[in-house]
C-alpha cells in the first residue's frame, strides 16, 4: 500500500517539474556557476558598483563585506567606495528615490537579494539575471528606446550598451490557435559593442555569479559547515542506533 | 504539614537534596508516574517517533525563535530590513534564521506524520478521545501560529498571502467586514495588523500550545498509550507480571528515551541537509516571491499559501456556485437518509428536515465564498470529531478488512493532490479534480460510521505482535 | 543497584552518546551565543572616525562622535601646555596612574597625556556621572572655579573640574582623569580617532 503511495507521489512530483517556464517569454539560458571563483566575483563585484549602484541600491550589503570574497580593506576603499568614505557602510545608490521615479516610472528596485527573488519555476534567479542582461534589444517605441525578451516593456535602460552594442531583435509572426503571435527568431547586431559576443557573455556570468553571492553571502561558508554536520550526525546516528540495540536487546 | 519522609543520616548529599524536594514537590513522584514507571507498549514502530519529534520542533522553534526576536523589528518600514540584517550583519545570524524557517515546514510534516500514525491505529478511540481532540486543538493552534509568523518576515507573498486570508473572515454575512477590521486594525494589512500578528505569534499562541501540548500529554498517560496492533495492554484481562507491570508494556525510561535519542538523530540528519544544503527547498520553505518587500501597491500574479495550508486552500478555491449545487444535493440527501435510515423520534426528525431546509435556502442565498470559508474550516473541525466518526470494532488498519487500507491509502493521495492543486493557479482541470477531492475527504469521514461497520474484520491478537531486536 | 552486574554494552554505548551529545551540544550553542555578539551594523557604527584638524587654531577645541561618546580635539597653546605644570600639585592622580588599560593608553602616558603636546584628544563625559564638561579656558577666579584657575574643564552636575590634559583635581566627585580614547595621527593634519594599530 505505502508503495503505492510512493510512485503517485514520485508520479506527481514528475509532472509538477516538467511544468514549462512562463507563459510569453523566452525560455532562461543556464547563468555558469561562478561560487566558488574568486575572481570571478570580484570582477562582478567592479561591474556592479561601476554601473548599477547609480540608479540601484544594495541598501543591505556592507562594502567591507566583500573581504569574503578576496578583496583587502584597502582594495576596496580604493577601488569600490563611490557613494560613501566608509568601508562599513551600505551599498546604497547615487540616485534619488524620488528622481528615479520620475525618470523610470518606478523606482529601480534594491537589488540585495535579487537573485533570491527571481528564481521560478525557468530557472534559478541567477538564470533569469544571466538572460535578462543579454536580452536587451533596441525599441524605438519604448520612451528608454529599449526593450527586453525576458522582462517585456521593462522600465530600465539598457546600461551596458556600450559594451554589447546595440542589437535587434527579429521577430517573426506565426500563426497560433486561430491567431498571429510574435515568436523571437533572432538578433541583429546595429552597432559593435567594445567586448565581443563571448566577452560580454564573461562579465555578464560575473555580474549575475557576483549578484548571486550578493544574495546570500554566507552560503559558501554554509555549505562548508554542512559538510561536517552531516559527518558528525551519521557518527552520533550510528551510535543512537547501538545504544538502543544495547537496551533493547532485553525485551523479549 | 503531610508527613515528611525521613532519610538515613547516612545518606549522601544528593539523596538528601533530593528527599527535601520531593518532601515538598512531587519531583520523584512524577519522574516515576511519566518516565521511569511509565509502561508504554514495547511493540512501537517508525510510526511512533513523530511525537516526541513534534516536541523537539516546538522546543527548536521557541529557542531559535526566541534569538530571532532579539534582532527582529516588527515595523512595517523596518521588517525586511531587520530579517536581511540577521541573515548578514548578526554573527550566525543566518543558521538561526534558516533553522526557524525549516522548522516551521518540518513541523507540519512531523505533525501531518503523527496525525496519520492516528488515524491509522485508532488512537483516538475510546478511552483516548480527549488525547485526540487536545492534539486537533494543536493543529488548529500550529496553523494560526504559522499564518502569523509569516506575515513578520514582509515580503510580497506575507503581505498579499494575510490580505487574502484576512479577506476570507470579510466573507461571513453581516459581521464579516468588520471583523476583518478588527483584525486588521486598520482598512488594509497594515503595520498595526504587523504589530498584533508579532505579539500573538511569539507570546500568546505559544502559551497556548504550550498548555495544550501539556494536556495533551497529561491525557494520553492517564489512558496509556496506543500501539500499531491496538490492543490494550494494561486492561483488566491484560497480563501483568509479579510486581503488577505489564507483560506487554516497558518502563518509558529507559527504552522508549533511548529509542526517541534514535529518531531524534534521524531526524536532525534530514533537518540539517536540508538547513545546510537546500534552506529554500525549491522554493517552499522559503518562497521567492518573499525576497520582495511586500508593496500594497503591487500584488504579486499568483498567490499561494505556504504548502502546509494548500490542502484547505484548494478546498476553499473549490466552492464555486457550481460547487453549491452539488453541495445542496448532499445536504438534502444526507436529511433525507437521516430521517428514513433511522428510529428517530417525530420531533426530531422535524427538526432535522427543518434544520436541512434552512441550511439549503442559506447555502442558496449567501455567496459562495463564505462557504468556501465555512469548508475550508470545516475541513480542520471535523478532525475533532474523528472519535465518533468512528464505529469499526477493531481500532487498527491491521485488523481491519484489506480494502480498508486502500480507502486510507486513496485518502492520503487525494489530500497530496489536493495540496499539489492549491499551489498551482486555478484551471478548470484543477477545480473539478479539486472539487471532486473535496467531497471525497469529506465523505471519508461524513460517511465513516457507516462504511466503517462494513466488511469483515480480523481476529484481534490478545498480546501485541512484537519480534526481539 | 550495585548487586546487577555492569551491562558492558550499555555502559560503552551511554559513554559514547554522552561525549558525542556533550560536543554536538557545544557545538549547537556557539551560533546561538554569538549571536550576542556586536553585529556588522554595531561595528560599522562603532568604527573609527577621521578627523581633519588643518584648520585648527591654537586655543580651539572641536568635538567628534565616536561609539556614541563626544571626543574632544583641543589644539593646546603653549601658555596651557606650561599650565600642565602648575596643576600637578592640586590633581588626585596627576602621572594617571590610576586603571591605566581603561583610562591612558601608553602613547599617553605622559603629563601632557598625549602623542603630541599640542594636540589633546580626550573623551568629553565626566567620570563622576557621565555628564559633559564645559570649557573653562580662560584663567583667573570665575564662579565655581578657584582664584588661580589655569584654564580646563568643569563639569556642570556636580562641579568636579580637570586640567588642560583632563586630570581630575583632587576633593572632587569625579575620581578619575579623563578617559584619553584610542588614536593616531595618519598623517600632520589627519587624526583617527578609535584604532591606535595599523588594522
Amino acid at each position: 500500500m505505502k508503495k503505492i503511495i510512493l510512485s503517485l507521489a514520485l508520479a506527481l512530483g514528475v509532472v509538477a517539474g516538467a511544468h514549462a517556464s512562463g507563459g510569453d517569454t523566452i525560455a532562461w539560458d543556464k547563468a555558469p556557476n561562478k561560487t566558488n571563483d574568486l575572481a570571478a566575483l570580484q570582477n562582478g563585484a567592479r561591474l556592479f558598483v561601476n554601473h548599477c549602484l547609480n540608479c540601484h541600491s544594495a541598501a543591505y550589503m556592507r562594502f567591507n563585506r566583500l573581504k569574503d570574497i578576496g578583496l583587502s580593506e584597502q582594495q576596496i576603499k580604493d577601488n569600490l567606495l563611490f557613494t560613501t568614505e566608509k568601508v562599513g557602510d551600505t551599498m546604497k545608490a547615487n540616485i534619488d528615490p524620488k528622481q528615479a521615479k520620475e525618470w523610470f516610472g518606478a523606482n529601480p528596485p534594491d537589488l540585495t537579494v535579487i537573485a533570491r527573488s527571481r528564481a521560478g519555476h525557468g530557472g534559478t534567479g541567477a538564470d533569469y539575471l544571466y538572460t535578462y542582461m543579454r536580452t536587451f534589444y533596441r525599441d524605438e517605441t519604448k520612451a528608454t528606446g529599449w526593450n527586453n525578451l525576458v522582462f517585456p516593456n521593462v522600465g530600465m535602460p539598457h546600461v551596458l550598451w556600450e559594451l554589447q552594442g546595440v542589437r535587434r531583435a527579429v521577430f517573426e509572426e506565426r500563426d497560433e490557435h486561430g491567431h498571429k503571435v510574435e515568436v523571437f527568431k533572432g538578433w541583429e547586431q546595429i552597432t559593435p559593442g567594445t567586448l565581443t559576443p563571448e566577452q560580454y557573455d564573461q562579465a555578464m556570468a560575473d555580474l549575475v555569479g557576483y549578484l548571486q553571492w550578493m544574495g546570500e553571502p554566507a552560503q559558501n561558508q554554509r555549505v562548508r559547515l554542512g559538510l561536517f554536520v552531516m559527518l558528525f550526525l551519521l557518527g552520533f546516528m550510528y551510535i543512537a542506533w547501538r545504544l538502543n540495540a544495547s537496551y533493547w536487546k532485553d525485551i523479549k | 504539614m503531610a508527613e515528611f519522609k525521613e532519610i538515613s543520616p547516612n545518606a549522601s548529599v544528593g539523596e538528601k537534596l533530593l528527599n527535601w524536594v520531593d518532601n515538598r514537590f512531587p519531583a520523584s513522584k512524577m519522574y516515576k508516574e511519566h518516565l521511569s514507571e511509565y509502561y508504554a507498549p514495547k511493540n512501537f514502530n517508525f510510526w511512533y517517533f513523530f511525537g516526541s519529534l513534534a516536541l523537539l520542533v516546538l522546543v527548536i522553534q521557541i529557542v531559535t525563535g526566541i534569538f530571532l526576536v532579539m534582532h527582529y523589528k516588527p515595523d512595517a518600514n523596518l521588517a525586511f530590513g531587520s530579517v536581511e540584517y540577521i541573515m548578514r550583519d548578526v554573527p550566525w545570524g543566518w543558521l538561526i534564521r534558516y533553522m526557524h524557517s525549516t522548522g516551521a515546514s518540518a513541523f507540519f510534516i512531523v505533525v501531518y506524520l503523527h496525525m496519520y500514525r492516528g488515524l491509522i491505529y485508532g488512537s483516538y478511540r475510546k478511552p483516548r478521545e480527549l488525547v485526540w481532540v487536545f492534539g486537533c486543538a494543536i493543529f488548529l493552534c500550529l496553523m494560526a501560529e504559522a499564518f502569523m509568523g509569516y506575515l513578520l518576515p514582509w515580503g510580497q507573498m506575507s503581505y498579499w498571502g494575510a490580505q487574502v486570508i484576512v479577506n476570507l473572515f470579510a466573507a461571513v454575512p453581516f459581521v464579516g467586514p468588520d471583523l476583518a477590521l478588527l483584525i486588521r486594525g486598520d482598512y488594509v494589512v497594515s503595520d498595526a495588523t504587523l504589530n498584533r500578528f508579532f505579539s500573538f505569534h511569539v507570546i500568546a499562541v505559544p502559551l497556548v500550545l504550550l498548555g495544550l501540548v501539556v494536556a495533551h500529554i497529561i491525557a494520553l498517560h492517564e489512558v496509556g498509550s496506543n500501539n500499531p496492533d491496538g490492543v490494550e495492554i494494561k486492561g483488566p484481562n491484560a497480563p501483568k507480571d509479579a510486581n503488577g507491570h505489564p507483560l506487554d508494556g516497558v518502563p518509558f525510561h529507559p527504552y522508549y528515551s533511548v529509542h526517541d535519542i534514535l529518531g531524534v538523530s534521524g531526524f536532525l540528519l534530514v533537518f540539517s541537509a536540508i538547513i545546510f544544503f537546500a534552506p529554500e527547498f525549491g522554493g517552499y520553505f522559503l518562497e521567492y516571491n518573499n525576497f520582495i518587500p511586500a508593496d500594497p501597491l503591487k500584488t504579486p500574479a499568483h498567490i499561494a499559501p505556504v504548502w502546509y495550508f494548500t490542502p484547505f486552500y484548494s478546498m476553499l478555491r473549490a466552492i464555486t456556485s457550481e460547487m453549491m449545487y452539488a453541495l445542496i444535493l448532499c445536504v438534502l440527501a444526507g436529511a433525507y437518509l437521516g430521517v428514513t435510515r433511522f428510529k428517530l423520534p417525530a420531533t426530531v426528525k422535524a427538526g432535522v428536515l427543518g434544520a436541512a431546509v434552512a441550511l439549503v435556502l442559506m447555502m442558496w442565498s449567501i455567496d459562495a465564498k463564505f462557504w468556501g470559508v465555512v469548508v475550508m474550516g470545516g475541513a480542520v473541525v471535523i478532525l475533532f470529531f474523528l472519535p465518533w466518526l468512528d464505529n469499526c470494532e477493531v481500532k487498527s488498519i491491521r485488523y481491519r478488512p484489506d480494502w480498508h487500507k486502500y480507502l486510507y491509502g486513496i485518502f492520503v493521495v487525494n489530500f497530496v493532490i489536493l495540496a499539489y492543486l492549491g499551489v498551482q493557479p486555478p484551471s478548470p482541470v484543477g477545480e473539478r479534480v479539486s472539487q471532486v477531492g473535496t467531497l471525497f475527504y469529506f465523505g471519508f469521514f461524513l460517511l465513516m460510521p457507516w462504511w466503517s461497520r462494513l466488511g469483515q474484520t480480523k481476529p484481534v491478537p490478545d498480546r501485541v505482535t512484537f519480534t526481539p531486536h | 543497584m550495585s548487586d546487577t552486574p555492569v551491562d558492558n554494552s550499555k555502559r560503552t554505548w551511554l559513554i559514547a552518546s554522552g561525549c558525542a551529545g556533550a560536543v554536538g551540544g557545544v557545538a549547537v550553542a556557539v551560533p546561538f551565543v554569538s549571536t550576542f555578539q556586536p553585529s556588522e551594523k554595531a561595528k560599522a557604527a562603532g568604527a573609527a572616525v577621521e578627523v581633519d584638524i588643518a584648520g585648527l587654531k591654537p586655543g580651539e577645541k572641536i568635538t567628534v562622535e565616536w561609539r556614541g561618546k563626544p571626543v574632544w580635539i583641543v589644539k593646546r597653546t603653549p601658555e596651557q601646555i606650561e599650565s600642565l605644570n602648575k596643576t600637578e600639585s592640586q590633581l588626585a592622580d596627576p602621572k594617571s596612574e590610576r586603571k591605566p588599560s581603561e583610562l591612558t593608553p601608553e602613547y599617553a602616558r605622559n603629563q601632557a597625556r598625549s602623542i603630541k603636546p599640542e594636540i589633546f584628544v580626550g573623551v568629553g563625559i565626566c567620570t563622576h556621572l557621565g555628564c559633559s564638561p564645559s570649557d573653562k579656558f580662560q584663567t583667573g577666579a570665575q564662579a565655581s572655579l578657584p582664584d588661580d584657575w589655569q584654564g580646563g574643564f568643569l563639569c556642570p552636575c556636580h562641579g568636579s573640574t580637570f586640567d588642560m590634559a583632563g586630570r581630575v583635581f583632587k576633593n572632587k566627585p569625579a575620581p578619575d582623569n579623563l578617559e584619553i580614547p584610542p588614536h593616531m595621527y595618519l598623517s600632520d593634519t589627519k587624526l583617527l580617532i578609535g584604532e591606535d594599530k595599523k588594522a
